[in-house]
């Protein structure tokens, strides 16, 4: 008999399917309980995610059997640190995204409430399902279940017009290729050891990392992903998804989905394939560059954008192109404490609490007052001071200015790339840092220092507030204040014993 | 050796203009409760850090260091004889500059005060922050937290030309941001320490001297805020702020924390002994009294008194960077002690600017011929200060070039001599104009009703009384006193 705890993974995924079932049935009878499932489900989820966090730390990854089926035939699920962190950060950000969506779903979709939370359940399942698993087709599937429900939260915004559809028919034809080529890569795989099993497959593939069928598969699996993450020049699907999806989907896309196909990245790379393959081919050479192209295209492009959504998702490809240049600094930098993944798994955090922050943000401004564009936010900083606010604390963080978890990023990727004797990469993380001081200081001088038309002449200085909903407001103010609040933490390296732990789990640090 | 005493004191300074904040942001609606709050912060700010001073005497050096942030990198404080002289500083003039800011802030009715107070209060616990760090990385930190909360302050009039002045402001400081936090990384895996040190951390390194070379023009790139030729076009754009802004933070803070830096730079990271060695002090002295020929040069063809004032200061920046590129030890106390003297003196002049701008509305030199009829007290202060700015006795300013002279004579350099006194009488050239205009010239039309000047009066008592204290203590540092004594102590004890 299993200690209780060790259900955790498998029961993460089962009850978030079951309640997605559930809040389509107990929706049809009463629309009210579907939130009240859909929230209590998540905050379960939530706190079982952290006890698995907890007992990883203490006693090590945890193995489980589905059906009792030994592997390499049954499906495992294996919890390790580096899926147990992925994980607490996916769910907090459900839960606050969930927390925000109540008043914002009544509002815009009131009729479709019920469906909408069961496919944003859905959508949780697939994203904690590709986190716990220990199995590369099991993890395909739960990409699908991932990006299906995706395309339907994107699509569900489909009042303001045919560009929601058009956004998201383009996401399901760049994904199901980019799905597809992740498949075919564990076709290629298959094919040559016979195994589907991640840990059985590191064991058989070291003694053909020569063969041609491997590093097939592996070019396979790194575009697939690619496409997926929306690392440029793939990440096309991108802006428009996240333009026209709703706020609280584009927070989690931004912040969570592209960032756990960048942890399935992780998982192939570094568990499947291990950092011997990977030493053996300039694969992460090349990524880095591709990266350093990212980042600079990706803040290129949101400096041209009129539309804050649109700026925003594009900056989300810039920080993509962050992940990726510290995965490709990974192997080649040994020192403490930015040795490893650990830069790029700390940015997966950061990214996740700025973007996220920023995109409820701008989902606030179009709820109170359908704004979407940047030169319309006049005036704002006065209207919705606290909105503001904590679109100003993001911002900041995203530019990178200490003490916000944007710095500490900017700081260990940089430190990174120094060790790794990359100067370029140092030159290239600088000057993003002022293109996104561009691109985020325009909004901030418009919200706060041009006055809102018909008051340029009055000098009175009082305007009415007009402040988003509690509900919507307190997931925004957490996560603003979280941006400060990790950036100390990570200073003071508080988190650091998780990272170390991945980074001795894959090998990534210095050889006595 | 130094003896380190641990202590809480720096954090304290630091809290008080923090919380000094965050209740200014909660009392918006009442003025009075707002701007007390101003008050006991900048109050408080001051006696914590004055107590600090004993410690220092005694030769100690005061440390409080939070957490490790990368090996041999702490987030923390150290506060030394130099810190604590540019701190004592910014904390003294933050007070007189609170009562003026009341009076002025009043007087024109400004919109948005309360985050006039807010950014204000911000910006000087940045620049407490980067006097009192104890290394490069907690300097940064503050460095930049300086530049952002003064953003609002400099675009506080929300014109198209305050909004031009503040991105051009943000441009050319965050950009120098970067070029810092380079240099820092660098430094970082050149010498495995960012950590301030009397006898410098580079020179046991094993870099090239070129490479300490371009370290050297990162970091000077990196401290923009020192405003040197070529890089000083933000200062007079900036000129549009409130004029107590304009005063504390282009006179005294901002500015001050971007020579401070450069000077921490020269003794504490390269080291004087690295310096001399290659070469890097001429080359610094050189291109400093570019500086302070060129921006004199064109200080004299402002008409606008702000924008003198600020390419007076932008002259001024570099004596203290040029005293410390003499790397002789008269020469670095000169350039230590210039940044109080040259605070005192220059805020002065900034506030007369004010008070002028409340009492007539004037901005421009031309137009205050007689001034000085209607305003006594005001011109006499800002003859004061302008006798300061020229380096004549009896002011401040005398103290602090005879320094700088003797330093010269030190490294035995009479061309440097010589652009000390030409400097000082480009000074003279600007300065005197004004003066002149002020008390004995006449406008056309003076004698008729037609006279703009008619029923002007002095500015308010609240903006008069700084101005006053300041424009005495530019005069008392002259003489030996307690105040002259703390400073010049505290030069000495920084440069041993």
């Amino acid at each position: 008999m299993l200690p209780f705890i060790e259900h955790f993974p498998v029961l993460i995924v089962v009850i978030s399917l079951l309640s997605s079932v559930t809040i389509l049935v107990v929706g049809w009878i009463n629309r009210k309980a579907s939130y009240f499932i859909f929230i209590t489900t998540i905050v379960t989820q939530f706190v079982a995610s952290i006890f698995l966090l907890a007992h990883v730390l203490t006693r090590g990854p945890i193995r489980y059997w589905l059906g009792g089926w030994k592997p390499p035939w049954g499906i495992e699920y294996v919890v390790d640190a580096l899926n147990a962190y992925v994980l607490v950060i996916l769910l907090f950000l459900a839960f606050v995204c969930g927390i925000y969506s109540k008043k914002k779903r009544e509002h815009e979709l009131p009729q479709k409430v019920v469906s909408f939370y069961s496919v944003f359940q859905l959508l949780i399942t697939g994203l904690c399902g590709v986190t716990v698993t220990g199995d590369i087709f099991n993890m395909y599937v739960f990409i699908e279940i991932m990006s299906i429900a995706a395309y339907a939260l994107i699509g569900s915004m489909g009042k303001i017009g045919k560009v929601a559809l058009k956004a998201s028919f383009t996401y399901l034809v760049l994904g199901s290729v980019g799905a597809c080529f992740f498949l075919i890569g564990i076709g290629l795989l298959y094919s040559v050891t016979g195994s589907l099993n991640m840990h059985d497959l590191s064991l058989l593939l070291p003694p053909l990392y020569g063969n041609r069928v491997v590093q097939a598969a592996f070019a396979f699996f790194i575009v697939g992903l690619s496409i997926k993450m929306a690392l440029f020049p793939l990440h096309t699907w991108l802006p428009d998804a996240h333009a026209f999806a709703p706020a609280e989907i584009s927070a989690m896309l931004s912040g969570i989905i592209i960032e756990v196909s960048t942890y399935a990245f992780i998982r192939v790379s570094f568990s499947v394939f291990t950092i011997n393959f990977l030493r053996l081919l300039p694969i992460l050479d090349i990524l880095c560059w591709v990266a350093g192209g990212a980042i600079i295209a990706g803040s290129l492009m949101a400096i041209t954008q009129m539309n804050l959504k649109r700026m925003l998702a594009y900056s989300s490809v810039a920080n993509m192109g962050y992940i990726m240049l510290a995965v490709g600094l990974s192997i080649s930098v040994t020192s403490e404490p930015w040795n490893g993944l650990t830069p790029a798994l700390m940015h997966i955090l950061n990214h996740a609490l700025m973007k996220g922050c920023l995109f409820l943000v701008a989902g606030a401004f179009i709820y109170k007052a359908d704004l979407w564009l940047i030169n319309d936010f006049r005036g704002l900083g006065r209207r919705m001071p606290y909105t503001c606010a904590a679109f100003v604390v993001a911002a900041i963080s995203m530019i990178g200015i200490p003490p916000s978890v944007g710095f500490v990023s900017k700081l260990y990727i940089v430190l990174a790339a120094i060790e790794a004797k990359k100067i370029v990469f140092v030159a290239i993380i600088l000057l993003s840092s002022l293109l996104n001081l561009v691109y985020f200081w325009r909004v901030i001088e418009t919200m706060y220092m041009k006055r809102a038309e018909g008051e340029e002449h009055s000098t009175s200085t009082h305007v009415s507030k007009d402040e988003a909903p509690f509900g919507m407001l307190a997931p925004i103010l957490i996560l603003a204040s979280l941006c400060i609040i990790m950036g100390f933490f990570w200073l003071a390296k508080v988190p650091m014993p998780i990272l170390n732990q991945i980074n001795n789990m894959f090998g990534l640090v210095k050889v006595p | 050796m130094i003896e380190i005493t641990q202590s809480f004191k720096p954090i304290l300074a630091l809290a008080c203009p923090a919380s000094a904040a965050v209740l200014i942001m909660m009392s918006s609606r009442r003025p009075n409760l707002r701007e007390s709050w101003t008050l006991i912060g900048s109050a408080a700010q001051f006696l914590i850090i004055l107590s600090m001073t004993p410690a220092i005497f005694a030769g100690h050096t005061i440390e409080c260091y939070l957490f490790t942030m990368f090996s041999k990198v702490q987030f923390g404080f150290k506060v030394d004889a130099f810190g604590l002289l540019f701190a004592i500083t910014a904390s003294s003039l933050w007070i007189l500059v609170s009562i003026y800011s009341m009076g002025y802030m009043r007087s024109l009715h400004e919109h948005a005060q309360t985050r006039y107070y807010f950014c204000f209060a911000l910006a000087i616990l940045g620049a407490i922050g980067v006097a009192l760090s104890g290394n490069l990385v907690t300097m940064y930190i503050f460095y930049e937290i300086l530049t952002v909360s003064t953003y609002p302050l400099v675009a506080h009039e929300q014109s198209p030309e305050a909004l031009f002045a503040g991105r051009k402001y943000l441009a050319y400081l965050l950009t120098s941001g970067v070029f810092f936090l380079a240099a820092i990384v660098f430094t970082y895996s050149m010498a495995g320490t960012t950590d301030f040190n009397p006898r410098g951390i580079l020179a046991s390194t094993s870099w090239s001297k070129s490479a300490l070379i371009i370290l050297l023009i990162l970091f000077i790139l990196g401290f923009m805020k020192a405003a040197y030729i070529p890089c000083q076009s933000w200062l007079p754009t900036a000129m549009v702020a409130p004029t107590p802004v304009s005063a504390l933070l282009h006179a005294v803070a901002v500015v001050k924390a971007g020579v401070f830096g450069i000077v921490r730079i020269v003794c504490y990271i390269y080291g004087i002994d690295l310096m001399d060695e290659l070469g890097l002090g001429v080359m610094l002295a050189s291109f400093a009294a570019l500086t302070m020929i060129g921006a004199s040069l064109f200080a004299i063809a402002q008409d606008n008194l702000k924008r003198r004032l600020a390419y007076s200061t932008i002259s001024q920046l570099s004596y203290v960077i040029f005293g410390v590129a003499l790397l002789t030890p008269m020469g670095i106390t000169g350039a230590m002690i210039h940044i109080p003297f040259h605070g005192f003196m220059k805020i002065t002049l900034f506030l007369c600017a004010g008070s002028i701008l409340v009492s007539s509305g004037k901005k421009n030199i031309s137009e205050m011929a007689g001034i000085g009829q209607t305003m006594p007290v005001t011109m006499l202060a800002f003859t004061v200060g302008a006798i300061g700015m020229c380096g004549a006795p009896p002011t401040a300013g005398f103290i602090s070039k005879w320094f700088l002279v003797w330093g010269t004579l030190q490294a035995e350099n009479l061309i440097f001599l010589g652009v000390i006194l030409i400097s000082s009488l480009l000074d003279i050239v600007y300065f005197f104009p004004i003066i002149y205009t002020a008390f004995f010239g006449k406008l056309r039309g003076a004698e008729s009703n037609l006279n703009p000047l008619n029923g002007v009066q002095e500015a308010p008592l609240s903006m008069v009384i700084p101005l006053t204290i300041t424009a005495l203590f530019s005069v008392i540092f002259c003489f030996p006193n307690p105040a002259t004594n703390l400073i010049l102590q505290l030069a000495k004890i920084a440069i041993r």
